[in-house]
């Protein structure tokens, strides 16, 4: 089973590498990582997707807890929760493909962000099945490269993941 | 009030206010500036003659007094050889902090001389671990350092001192701790302990299992008017021993792997396990399926992530355990002696830990008994493997602070360093380390330390020629296969290895011997090493074979036919077990 978790760090030297290394000694599977600066400068916000049952998301949370520069660790719900990912696409595009490309591209409400004789780089943000589904799409005209964010997650409503 | 004063100074400074008297290490290059300052300083220095000695050294003071300990090593080998020292006080929760010195932070990830990344190395043994970059930062983090070392579940923290820290120039001031990611959880909940409470009026067969955290909380008091208001029996772990003292009506000794009969019965048999800072061990439990089948668990822990951890817990108590049990003493009512308690007792009388005497053979367990006759006050460490078992088994524990052992990690070498920063710590007992003659020599280099600083701790080495606990699982489950377990006369002659560290050298080769040379060695105020020439063969007994159940403990030398037949099937299952998942 997939979870995902918020958790709000110390924005430190090292930090990272104390959750990796957590991970890894634990033998807790790390499906994605995302981490990047939040309000506060002080803090930084990682969403960590887990495979494991209960008993393994318990220890994940209480072993992360347990680091003096985590500051939150808390699970978030898919159902009370809104996830989106990026990722950006080089594709193989020449006259004859490029319209349907750009069809596909619309479909899926996503961007062209670079274009070149033989080439195109599209833009598309989504949760993991959107993007799944748009690289799927994409494979026929030849994938050259991809590059995705990992997930970010954000609980509905007023409620909020803080320090 | 601030004063101007170098990096190394506020290091000394801050170990000062944080109440260390004794540091225990061995200097390097770029500790030159820090050992100039501890020069000046009136906080004692011990130099070890290896650093791993001076981590055990700092574990062994830290558990005989409670206080945190302190050792400190140069960059790369030294801070390398705190490693394995740092790992035994993070398995068992001492309150240790280790200091090493670094590179100038300039160089750092330029591969220089002696340059180890400590920090990375030593992530996952400690409870936190720090690398310094600016003078300015020195007293926040000793501070931050001590604070989190001893409290909550306690454990080792590192410092990482570059040597241009420790040479600048820096305002002293003593901030406040401010630590937003770290909330130890010390009070229990109360709506828990009520039903922790009314679990354990309800049950009928309860045991109470305790380990470490109640000495590190200094429950033992709370613990013991728990289990007579409630006469329950108290069954602690290799880490627990000496917080319920083991003359009690209600004690069980020690449970697990080795531990009594009557103490792994109970625990089979009861329907309430209250587990008492304590964390399931693979040692402890036996085969976890089937570990106390019939009982609901209740678990206080100060460590919320050691709650069903290994186990399902009925009734999980984060808190401290001396909170937790002050609470548990409020809401129990005292209930009298019950048909368990009969039962537990007849256990005790029909199942007692024993070993066949012999007049010819000094045999290692007689070895302990007149040890605890002689010197039945004196603090205990081991090393590990057989010695130590017999040192659990054959003392009579009275006192947490006085029984000092590696359990988690299992470091051989351990006890005679630890044995020495005990002494240091509390210089008004004897000091004992019960030893192996293979354990003996990973650190026997600290004789040099023992004999210089003039810390008169005894050493008795149970000299059986061999490594005795490989060598026991060899006999019994690799059909005396003894591969590379036989060390023979390959070891040096002990006596002679004291004397020329300046040290006492005695030997008994007879039983008649051994009560002579333990007196002798008691009354005198040096260090000695003690040569117990024993019984090579000897195993320690019971046992709970690799992959069994608590209940299958076997007796390895009294056993009838029909049991030796059962003995056969369960050394087969073993064989299976070890070269199976289970494994040693």
């Amino acid at each position: 089973m997939k979870h995902t978790i918020a958790v709000i760090v110390e924005n430190k030297a090292g930090v990272l590498t104390r959750i990796a290394g957590l991970f890894s000694r634990r033998s807790f599977n790390i499906d994605s990582l995302s981490v990047g600066a939040t309000e506060n400068p002080d803090y930084s916000r990682m969403t960590i997707t887990v495979q494991g049952d209960r008993d393994v998301l318990e220890q994940v949370i209480k072993q992360l807890s347990k680091l003096i520069n985590v500051i939150r660790v808390s699970e978030l719900d898919p159902s009370e929760s809104i996830e989106r990912e990026l990722a950006i696409i080089k594709v193989n595009a020449d006259k004859e493909s490029r319209s349907e490309i750009m069809q596909i591209v619309n479909i899926f409400r996503a961007k062209i962000i670079d274009v070149s004789h033989r080439s195109m780089i599209i833009e598309v943000t989504g949760d993991e099945e959107k993007i799944d589904a748009i690289v799927q799409l994409l494979r026929q005209f030849g994938i050259k490269e991809i590059a995705r964010t990992g997930k970010v997650s954000m609980v509905r409503g007023a409620r909020v993941v803080k320090a | 009030m601030s004063q101007k004063m170098t990096g190394a100074q506020a290091v000394l400074e801050s170990l000062k206010r944080e109440g260390v008297d004794v540091v225990f290490g061995l200097p390097g290059g770029v500790l030159l500036p820090l050992y100039d300052a501890i020069y000046q300083s009136d906080i004692r220095h011990i130099l070890v003659r290896h650093e791993q000695g001076a981590a055990h050294m700092a574990d062994g003071y830290a558990r005989a007094t409670g206080k945190v300990g302190v050792c400190i090593a140069t960059s790369g080998p030294g801070a390398t050889n705190l490693v394995t020292g740092i790992a035994n006080a993070y398995m068992d929760s001492v309150p240790m902090v280790a200091i090493t010195g670094q590179v100038n932070t300039w160089l750092i990830g330029k591969d220089a001389f002696q340059e180890a990344d400590i920090t990375g190395i030593t992530l996952p043994i400690t409870k936190h671990n720090y690398l310094l970059r600016s003078a300015k930062d020195i007293t926040r983090v000793f501070r931050e350092a001590f604070y989190i070392a001893r409290t909550g579940r306690p454990g080792p923290v590192l410092i990482d001192l570059p040597r241009d820290v420790t040479v600048d120039e820096v305002e002293f001031t003593w901030p406040q701790v401010d630590l937003p990611g770290y909330r130890p959880s010390v009070k229990a909940h109360e709506m828990q302990i009520k039903k922790a409470a009314k679990a354990l009026m309800e049950a009928e067969r309860p045991v109470i299992y305790v380990g470490g955290g109640v000495k590190y909380a200094a429950a033992h008091g709370e613990l013991i008017e728990l289990a007579t208001k409630i006469n329950a029996p108290v069954t602690t772990t290799l880490m627990g021993i000496g917080c319920f003292p083991e003359d009690h009506p209600l004690s069980l000794g020690m449970l697990g792997m080795h531990g009594t009969k009557y103490a792994n019965y109970a625990i089979q048999e009861s329907d309430l396990i209250l587990a008492i800072g304590a964390r399931f061990d693979d040692r402890v439990t036996g085969k976890i399926s089937s570990f106390a089948p019939r009982a609901k668990i209740v678990h206080i822990d100060v460590d919320p992530a050691e709650v069903g951890k290994n186990v399902r817990v009925d009734i999980p108590v984060v808190g401290d355990a001396k909170n937790a049990l002050q609470g548990l003493l409020k809401e129990v009512s005292p209930k009298g002696r019950s048909v368990w308690n009969e039962k537990t007792e007849a256990w005790k009388k029909e199942y007692p830990l024993r070993y066949i005497p012999n007049d010819n053979v000094i045999k290692p367990q007689y070895v302990i008994e007149k040890l605890c006759e002689i010197a039945p006050d004196a603090i205990i460490t081991t090393e590990v493997g057989q010695n130590q078992m017999w040192a659990a088994q054959f003392f009579v524990h009275k006192d947490p602070q006085k029984f000092i052992s590696s359990g988690g990690l299992g470091t051989m070498g351990y006890g005679f360093p630890a044995a020495i920063g005990a002494k240091i710590g509390r210089p008004e007992c004897d000091v004992i380390d019960v030893a192996g003659d293979g354990s003996f020599l990973m650190n026997s280099q600290e004789l040099a330390t023992a004999v210089v600083n003039e810390i008169p701790v005894k050493v008795a080495v149970l000299n059986n020629g061999c490594l005795g606990m490989v060598r026991q699982w060899q006999e019994l489950f690799f059909e005396k296969r003894y591969s590379a377990t036989i060390l023979g006369r390959t070891s040096p002659d002990f006596v002679k290895l004291a004397e020329a560290y300046g040290a006492v050298g005695l030997r008994a080769s007879k039983p008649s011997e051994v009560e002579s040379v333990i007196r002798t060695a008691m009354a005198t105020d040096r260090p000695v090493v003690m040569d117990f020439i024993v019984n090579p063969a000897e195993k320690v007994s019971p046992m709970v074979p690799a992959g069994a159940t608590l209940g299958e403990i076997l007796d390895l030398e009294w056993c009838d036919d029909a049991q030796s037949c059962h003995l056969e099937k369960i050394y087969a299952k073993g064989r299976k077990d070890i070269l199976g998942q289970e494994g040693f």
